[in-house]
């Protein structure tokens, strides 16, 4: 079955696929022969796991490393800051900020 | 498409011909801003903020003051500062253009220094309108990439239909510059390999190396929250999306702020200064870099968003692309090209590449961007510190 075409693969290694067009949570689409369901909304730009990766395992987009898996990922699941890390310097991110300032309100 | 330029005593032509207001300390900031007021148009603000002097900045200084855009300028000195202000005037009056130095302690205060400064301004202009044309070929043009407010579409849109528009450039003879070597750290190999030469190739590596080194100390990357929400969730993912501005000619040089390119082809500039980290973060915000571009001669500057930048530059103008479908509607006035429609499957990045090209030569011909139509002059310059460029850096 052919990929959903909402999602790009930039390179036949890659073990994500980024999303290129908007899919809204609980979703089904197609990717690698698997039927799966968008956990979440996910942005433009965003990657999702085409198959299992290991903790310490290289997340490959480009064909090359971008940065290490820090937990066990599922196929399908939304490949951040949250489970990945770079192996060069540490990502800045105000998440934890909005969401203590969102939390306030 | 024909190009009229303005000839420059130095051999290079200008696609604009812009007064150039500089203060020479911070505190001269005020004076100048209001002396550009009522000539936005033709008379744009360009400064160095710190009253310590600084061998980088004088040279920037002395390089924007003499770009090809440039058509006169006025330096405004509040007096006291540290700035050798006799030194930018004499490389300014050496290139052939109008200079004028105000100095606000001898000038009676910040109205008359206002004034002065005003009436000289007004009359430069209107001097310049009649300055002669000459013919100018893209082979002429110097032209620089940034990307900025990046995000996970940047680098499969936008970035890379840049890239096609510089291999187009760079076969029409134009000197094309990539630069933010910190956002190339984990790009050091496939860059190498594109290099002229293999000494060359050793200098792009060490150039990485140095800002891994430099970001590894300072304790964070290149990279911005709003990286992080756009997707991007490395630096060395961002460096891939941003590394693709380069497109796929060979590597003909690495040039540093200021160098200017001595031949057409392909530039790496490097952003990072030499030596023990010093003066904090290398390129504090995007304009840092569009300014150390225009330092090397960079007529214009193709600015790739995929959060949604605004900004435009004094000097040289600014074509923004635009990475994704959502950020161009909402900031589609601000945006001078729509990559993000490759994501919507409506165009190609060779087509996108393509109306790049076609607006780089409009623009270089006369046509306004959207931040120039809108009246961005943004400009940063700070402190630095870098040692010379090596003998295998330059093509010969």
């Amino acid at each position: 079955m052919r990929n959903d075409s909402r999602l790009l693969i930039l390179h036949p290694d890659d073990n994500i696929a980024v999303i290129c067009q908007p899919i809204k949570a609980g979703e089904v689409y197609q990717l690698d022969g698997a039927t799966l369901t968008m956990p979440a909304t996910i942005g433009l730009g965003h990657k999702i796991a085409r198959r299992a990766i290991a903790m310490d395992e290289p997340i490959l987009k480009y064909g090359v490393p971008i940065g290490l898996a820090t937990a066990p990922i599922a196929p399908g699941a939304h490949v951040h800051i949250h489970n990945m890390r770079s192996g060069y310097t540490p990502t800045v991110s105000l998440e934890a900020a909005r969401a203590a300032h969102e939390g306030g309100k | 498409m024909m190009i009229q330029g303005y000839q420059r005593s130095d051999g290079r032509k200008g696609i604009r011909n812009v007064v150039a207001v500089a203060y020479l300390v911070e505190c001269a900031h005020h004076v100048a801003r209001e002396i550009t007021y009522p000539h936005r148009d033709g008379a744009h603000v360009i400064g160095f903020p710190g009253c310590f002097p600084n061998v980088y900045a004088q040279k920037m200084m002395e390089r924007l003051c003499t770009h090809p855009n440039v058509g006169a300028v006025l330096l405004v000195s509040l007096g006291c500062e540290s700035f050798n202000r006799y030194q930018l005037e004499q490389v300014v009056a050496a290139s052939g253009r109008p200079v004028k130095t105000l100095v606000i302690q001898k000038s009676g205060g910040t109205r008359s220094a206002i004034a002065a400064g005003q009436d000289w301004v007004a009359q430069t202009i209107a001097d310049l309108a009649d300055a002669p044309r000459v013919d100018m070929a893209l082979s002429d043009l110097i032209i620089g990439t940034v990307c900025g407010g990046s995000d996970g579409t940047s680098g499969i849109t936008g970035n890379p239909a840049t890239g096609r528009a510089f291999d187009k450039l760079v076969e029409a003879g134009a000197a094309c510059i990539f630069e933010e070597t910190g956002e190339l750290i984990g790009c050091e190999e496939i860059m190498a390999a594109r290099a002229a030469t293999p000494e060359l190739a050793d200098e792009l590596r060490a150039a990485v190396y140095k800002a891994e080194a430099y970001y590894d100390t300072l304790g964070f990357g290149s990279f911005a929250a709003g990286n992080a929400d756009g997707g991007l969730s490395t630096i060395e993912e961002k460096s891939m999306g941003a590394y693709a501005k380069s497109g796929s000619s060979t590597i003909s040089g690495l040039i540093k702020p200021g160098d200017i390119p001595p031949k057409g082809g392909l530039y790496l500039m490097d952003v990072v200064p030499d030596g023990p980290v010093r003066f904090g973060f290398p390129n504090i915000s995007d304009n840092a870099e569009i300014v150390e571009m225009m330092a090397s001669g960079a007529h214009m500057t193709i600015f790739v968003t995929g959060r949604g930048s605004v900004v435009g530059s004094a000097i040289a103008p600014v074509i923004k692309i635009a990475a994704n479908p959502e950020m161009y509607e909402n900031l589609h006035e601000d945006m001078d090209i729509n990559a993000g429609r490759i994501l919507l499957g409506q165009a190609s990045l060779d087509e996108i590449g393509a109306e790049i090209f076609e607006l780089v030569a409009r623009v270089a011909a006369g046509e306004q961007t959207k931040s120039e139509s809108l009246g961005h002059t943004e400009f940063i310059l700070t402190y630095k510190s870098f040692e010379p460029i090596g003998p295998a850096c330059l093509p010969v």
